[in-house]
């Protein structure tokens, strides 16, 4: 089980979290015109990435916020955490 | 029965406590602390089961976790448990076992006839099977196999025990309690790290306990039960027996396993069965030791073959005898270890040694002890069928190709050691790449994945001496660097007997003409034949080798054959054994019962439940209850012998012709709060919300990004900047998630809060058309009237003294109102309601009512938005805006949302109305068509109309707007019904809506 480090709230078991996929992924603006292709992307087309992923996870069962996490999807090593209106350099 | 093996002094066990248990139905005596496996053999007892697939007679061949034969199944206190192994059992007042495995008995068992047709059941058998003709795989196989196969049988009945969960963290974790364990947690205690200190076996102390040594002037045991003694005193220190640590997972997270309860009759009133251990280790010790490895020879399966260090384990920690006429075979000086204890005992053995010359203190002491000794000397093989009579021994060469004569010597028990393999299993499981260590012929840990360490034999360290050093030190200087204190501690000085090299020898040729079965997995019967018609057939990974012949595939893992296996591939492969590589190492270390697994989440205890603070009233009120989602609902209220139907018919009627009142509680609710929250409304659902007054409630569908209706519900504006949103019982959570998601990550610049609000308020629906006199009763101060309190319009109201929450919302299609309280107030205004209810001929109605009355008014619900419809499939598009952009609205646009003949819901009635139509029949054009009949839609509702007195039905149909009027077929293969129907509007009761203005 993942132990991953709130960074609201500090180290934390997995269960206390809920996944919620690729981080990169950005939302088109609203009101504004995109192709059936970049919707498809948005909503659909993922990358199923081996070794380094930022991803998003909430943590549902402590303070509630989204965070972004860069996690290492084949060894499951966690790199980094970050506030969801943090940068990542 | 007399334990007529049982030494007269001496062993661990209390013999002023003698046990009575059962063993196949009979009755034999032990002592407090023995295992099964210690008093069947007081009692010479060694038959205890038969083999997996040739069902050759079975004995004991451990003492301990490693034991591949002793499976028995168990009976403690009315219940039964099978895979239990009887050298970890313990023996209490009255328990009783039997042997698996075999049918008729033990002593008779038919499937023996398998080991007369070896030919039937070679490597492969299982894969080969499945290629024949289907109908011998059901006919013959499968219920033969069915019967001879198995190690026991499962309880069908509730398991009345009761096990936990507990979740720890510590600083140091140390795994197993031998000399490196407790040198490790001693030292790292000592420096106030927060030690856990983990041992599977009911004594600490591992190795010690049996080993002929001294430390600090003391013995080996008395020096762990001292350091054991003090650790417990130490506030910083948990230690635990009977408690094996089975699973090393990501992130320094392990698993352990605690049997709080089965040495005992029955388990004490507030204990659990078993604990399962969650730990959180900063840092591990891997001290889990070593097992003594197995030399390969001719029938080495016969029940009284067994591993030297089990035979002395049974001398010295339980007094027994396995046997007295004993035969050791040895490459190493363990093996004189056990034979010196032997004959410390008044038992004369006899050692073959495969070693040409050897010698050390050990084989010093042994010959001055008078024990015969045979130099370069193997046994070819065992003599006898349920037990050991003999052994047919003969010299061997030093290339150890050539067998010399062959002699018959007698004896009861064959002790074996074959040196010794390191326990890597929690290591490796960790993601440690281990290497193999050519002094030992073993693999050891290499380089840590994880913050592990592994001591001691674990690590391939077999000096008492350098375990303890290095033991002390990773203690020290781990915990220090998480305590940041330095305490030193004085090594013991240690005295131990230096032995000398093993001989890497671990396979007996076959003598010329004989054709011995020699066994490498000994709980699957996996024999050295078995490997080579494998490896014959092209297989050449050590991975499909292992399945194509089960090769360490049974419950004991291959603890006692895996690298005998790995030997003998690297042979026939002419390859050396770190190239051929072992299998990978899954957790669980040891077999671990499911019920430790699951917990206490069983039955009602698998997820939270919910109940509303009219739950009491509900009950006291027959009510019949449903679980939705975590939430317990009225589903009806019984009346005399009122079944669902008759209860739940009479209850809508009664909200059509009078007035009712149901708990609408369950509903999620959200709080909506900030200057921006009518921008936020505006994006997430899919009508306009700007323009919303404050004191009215609006109706709003919200999507999910691909355009599928996500949940509904009504959102009143409370104040300028406070909204309260319903969502759908079961969709509470995922709807406030959803919300949250937008404002901390795409929309944050919205200065909007949400918080759930659900548990906050309880609420009950007032519907029918008396229900505004009703209201009108309970708030005398507030103008109800249709102009004061309009249809979707919201107030707040003094419900005798209380605050309430007043909405004229309707999900029945009737006159309608929701009232709120806070939560505390809801069982009163509940009363009040009822109170003043009476003369209007209130009724409560449960969800079935509920249900009956938005089916029938054709109102979408779960059934309908069930994850794979858009609005238009609703029958919801005109709450669609076309001017404003929101979640989901560009998925709308995707052509097979805007097919010409795109599904829509639509009214089903029986042409016979009689008959009521099964949720989830299909609709057909034809019902004789041949399958796969063509599938139209789906009912996605059913019930039974109030208003018109038959059955009705919604639908999810295709091209359902061009539909109406059509004749179809509806289908229900599982209930095996075809039910003739006319599809109708959804809308079947007061289609334009004027019972809600009213
Ligand atoms: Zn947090």
């Amino acid at each position: 089980m993942l132990y991953i480090n709130c960074p609201h709230c500090g180290m934390r078991s997995q269960n206390e979290f809920s996944y919620g996929g690729d981080a990169s992924v950005k939302r088109p603006e609203l009101n504004k015109e995109v192709t059936d292709q970049e919707w498809d992307n948005f909503v659909y087309n993922r990358k199923s990435i081996r070794g380094k992923h930022l991803e998003l996870w909430q943590h549902i069962s402590g303070c509630r916020q989204w965070i972004k996490v860069e996690r290492d999807t084949a060894t499951h090593e966690i790199f980094r955490t970050f506030k969801a209106d943090e940068e990542v350099a | 029965m007399t334990q007529a093996f049982r030494i007269e002094n001496g062993g661990l066990i209390n013999r002023d406590k003698k046990l009575s248990f059962k063993f196949n139905g009979k009755t034999y005596f032990g002592y407090e602390g023995d295992t099964l496996a210690s008093a069947l053999l007081a009692n010479g007892v060694h038959l205890v089961g038969r083999s997996f697939k040739y069902h050759r007679p079975r004995g004991f061949f451990g003492a301990g976790v490693d034991e591949p034969y002793a499976v028995v199944q168990l009976y403690r206190n009315g219940e039964t448990e099978p895979n239990i192994k009887a050298t970890e059992q313990e023996l209490f007042e009255g328990l009783e076992a039997k042997s698996v495995n075999c049918w008729p008995n033990v002593n008779f068992d038919i499937g023996a006839i398998n080991n007369f047709l070896k030919i039937f059941l070679p490597a492969g058998f299982y894969y080969k099977t499945f290629m024949w003709p289907k109908s011998f795989w059901y006919r013959i196989y499968e219920p033969f196999i069915r019967k001879a196969a198995g190690l026991g049988v499962a309880s069908t009945k509730h398991d009345k025990e009761r096990y936990e969960h507990k979740y720890e963290y510590c600083d140091l974790l140390i795994a197993g309690s031998g000399p490196s364990g407790l040198a490790g947690a001693y030292a790292a205690a000592k420096n106030g790290a927060k030690v856990i200190l983990a041992e599977d076996k009911p004594r600490f102390g591992g190795s010690l306990l049996t080993s002929d040594v001294n430390i600090g002037n003391q013995s080996g045991k008395d020096w762990a039960e001292g350091i054991i003694a003090e650790l417990k005193t130490m506030p910083n220190v948990v230690v635990k027996n009977r408690s094996q640590i089975f699973g090393y997972y990501d992130h320094n997270m392990l698993v352990m396993s605690e049997k709080v309860s089965d040495h005992l009759p029955s388990t004490k009133k507030y204990h659990p069965n078993k604990r399962l251990w969650y730990i959180r280790a900063k840092e591990v010790l891997i001290s889990s030791g070593s097992i003594e490895r197995p030399i390969v020879f001719g029938n080495n399966d016969t029940p009284g073959v067994m591993l030297s260090s089990a035979a002395k384990e049974y001398l010295k920690v339980y007094g027994v005898l396995v046997g007295r006429k004993p035969l050791v075979f040895t490459n190493n000086d363990s093996g004189y270890e056990t034979a010196i204890e032997f004959k410390k005992h008044g038992v004369d053995p006899v050692v073959l040694d495969s070693r040409k010359n050897a010698e050390s203190e050990i084989i010093d002491e042994a010959k001055n002890l008078g024990i015969n000794i045979k130099n370069s000397y193997v046994v070819v093989a065992a003599q006898g069928y349920k037990k050991v009579k003999s052994a047919d021994i003969a010299s061997i060469s030093e290339d150890k190709k050539q067998l010399g004569k062959i002699e018959n010597i007698q004896c009861d028990c064959i002790c074996v050691s074959g040196f010794w393999t390191p326990t890597i299993h929690l290591a490796s499981q960790s993601g440690n790449k281990t290497k193999f260590k050519e002094e030992i012929d073993a693999f050891v840990p290499g380089q840590s994945k994880q913050n592990e360490i592994t001591l001691g034999a674990a690590n391939g360290i077999f000096s008492l001496d350098e375990t303890l050093k290095t033991s002390f030190k990773a203690g020290s200087e781990l915990s220090k660097k998480i305590t940041e204190k330095d305490n030193e501690i004085a090594i013991p000085n240690v005295v131990e007997k230096k032995s000398s090299q093993h001989d890497k020898f671990w396979c007996v040729p076959l003598p010329k003409g004989k054709n011995y079965k020699r066994f490498l997995d000994f709980q699957n019967d996996v024999a050295v034949s078995d490997v080579e018609i494998a490896l014959r057939e092209g297989y050449r990974s050590i991975e499909h080798v292992k399945r194509y012949t089960t090769l360490g595939m049974a419950t004991d893992q291959g603890k006692t054959s895996n690298l005998n296996g790995l030997q003998l591939v690297s042979e026939i492969e002419n390859k050396v054994v770190p190239a051929v590589g072992h299998t990978t190492f899954r957790p669980p270390y040891t077999p671990v019962s499911i019920g430790a697994i699951v917990g206490r989440e069983v039955g009602k205890h698998s997820k939270p439940t919910r109940k509303s603070p009219m739950h009491e009233w509900h009950e006291k009120n027959n009510a019949v209850f449903v679980d939705a989602g975590v939430w317990l609902r009225p589903r009806y209220y019984k009346k005399g012998n009122e079944n669902l139907f008759e209860a739940s018919k009479r209850e809508a009627k009664n909200v059509r012709a009078n007035v009712g009142v149901c708990d609408v509680t369950t509903l999620g609710k959200i709080d909506v709060k900030g200057p921006d929250a009518a921008e936020l409304l505006n994006r997430v659902y899919t009508n306009a919300w700007l323009k919303l007054p404050v004191g009215k409630a609006r109706y709003g569908v919200m999507l999910r990004e691909d355009g599928i209706v996500m949940d509904d519900g009504t959102t009143t504006r409370i104040s300028e900047n406070h909204y309260h949103m319903t969502t759908t019982t079961a969709q509470a959570a995922n709807v406030l998630s959803h919300l949250e998601y937008y404002l901390q990550l795409v929309w944050p610049e919205l200065n909007v809060n949400v918080v759930s609000t659900t548990e906050q308020w309880a609420g009950a629906a007032i519907a029918g058309p008396k229900s505004r006199d009703l209201l009108k009763k309970l708030f005398p101060n507030s103008d109800v009237s249709n102009e004061g309190l309009p249809f979707m319009g919201y107030m707040e109201g003094d419900l005798f003294g209380v605050k309430a929450r007043i909405f004229r919302i309707s999900f029945s299609g009737e006159l309608a109102y929701e009232v709120n309280v806070e939560s505390d107030y809801g069982n009163f205004m509940w009363e009040k309601i009822i109170e003043a209810g009476e003369e209007f001929n209130i009724q409560p109605y449960g969800t079935e009512a509920l249900s009956t009355l938005r089916i029938e008014m054709g109102h979408v619900a779960g059934s309908e938005l069930d994850g794979r419809t858009i609005p238009f499939d609703n029958a919801l598009e005109g709450l669609v805006s076309k001017k404003k952009d929101f979640i989901g609205k560009r998925s709308l646009q995707r052509s097979a949302f805007t097919a010409e003949d795109r599904q829509r819901i639509v009214g089903v009635v029986p042409l016979d109305k009689q008959t009521s139509i099964p949720e989830g029949s299909h609709l057909v054009k034809d019902d004789k068509a041949p399958l796969p009949n063509p599938k139209l839609g789906h009912i996605s509702a059913s019930c039974w109309s109030v208003e018109y007195d038959n059955p009705f039905s919604l639908a999810i149909l295709k091209d359902g707007k061009n539909m109406i009027g059509q004749k179809l077929f509806a289908m229900s293969p599982l209930k095996n019904k075809v039910i003739p129907v006319e599809i109708v509007s959804s809308h079947y009761v007061d289609p334009k809506g004027e019972r809600v203005r009213s």
